[in-house]
């Protein structure tokens, strides 16, 4: 990690950052309380942005679940987002996901226990009358 | 401006290419997999910039600079970006000094010359190899009076 990884530019030269600088501002500049960035904080911006990425990655892979078939997949970015702390900030947009049958009925239950409640709530209603 | 969603998306072509890089070879990464990073990577952006822009306030500064993103990687919990990245900020500034060296040569290349000159033989007088030759020369020069 300690190496500066560089890309690579079409005429072989080697270049501080590979992600594009100009939508990195953009995304940078989305946020309504920047008003101003200055060149520095833009590149080490960018820089930080492929050292995330690459560690996303190689800690999903590490601890993912397809290390024998060689494979990384959705479920181990997720699991990466839920279990680790540093990680943590990802959780909301990288939901784990759950088959549509198992979910109808966590609705059911839902329901179900919604109702129980209201139930209840009438019966309270009762007696209080 | 971000005018579309899809202007927060950083490009797939180098997403991709950075997560192969990180990972041993043939790895298949799936294409959802690849999205999720690459959103996540967008997300961070987000998250580094609102928590330098945090410094930058408490500093009652108004643009966001290099210690702000160095100090809001230490509160983000990723400390082991810092090196890394104060190596990149060294070489990004060694090459701005570069290129700043390179246009000025252009507009006046005879001032230049001879600055650097001036600069060479200032270094030469520094240098111990010929402070150490000089004192040898001193103490021949005594003891030929000797004789």
């Amino acid at each position: 990690m300690a190496d500066v990884v560089v890309g690579k530019e079409k005429g072989g030269e080697q270049r501080l950052v590979s992600l594009p600088l100009s939508r990195i501002r953009v995304i940078m500049k989305s946020s309504p309380e920047v008003s101003s960035i200055n060149q520095e904080a833009l590149v080490l911006t960018a820089k930080a942005t492929e050292l995330f990425v690459q560690y996303l990655a190689t800690y999903s892979y590490r601890h993912g679940t397809g290390k024998d078939k060689k494979a990384l997949a959705y479920s181990d970015v997720a699991n990466t987002a839920e279990e680790s702390d540093t990680f943590q900030f990802l959780a909301d947009i990288l939901p784990k996901k759950i088959l549509a049958s198992k979910y109808l009925t966590m609705l059911q239950e839902r329901r179900e226990a919604e109702e129980e409640d209201d139930d209840e709530e009438e019966c309270d209603e009762d007696t209080g009358s | 401006m971000a005018e579309r969603p899809e202007d927060l998306n950083l490009p797939n072509a180098v997403i991709t290419r950075i997560i192969k890089e990180a990972l041993p070879d043939g790895v298949n990464i799936s294409k959802e997999a690849r999205s999720a990073i690459s959103r996540a990577a967008s997300v961070f952006v987000l998250y580094a910039t609102s928590c330098a822009n945090n410094f930058a306030m408490k500093g009652k500064r108004k643009t966001l600079n290099a210690s702000d993103v160095l100090s809001a990687m230490e509160e983000m919990e990723f400390q082991r970006f810092i090196t890394p990245l104060k190596e990149a900020l060294e070489a990004y500034r060694r090459e701005q000094k570069g290129k700043k060296e390179a246009s000025e040569q252009k507009k006046k290349d005879k001032d230049k010359k001879n600055d650097s000159e001036e600069q060479d033989k200032s270094r030469d007088e520094d240098n111990d190899e010929d402070e150490d030759k000089l004192e040898e020369e001193e103490q021949n020069e005594e003891e030929e009076v000797d004789n």
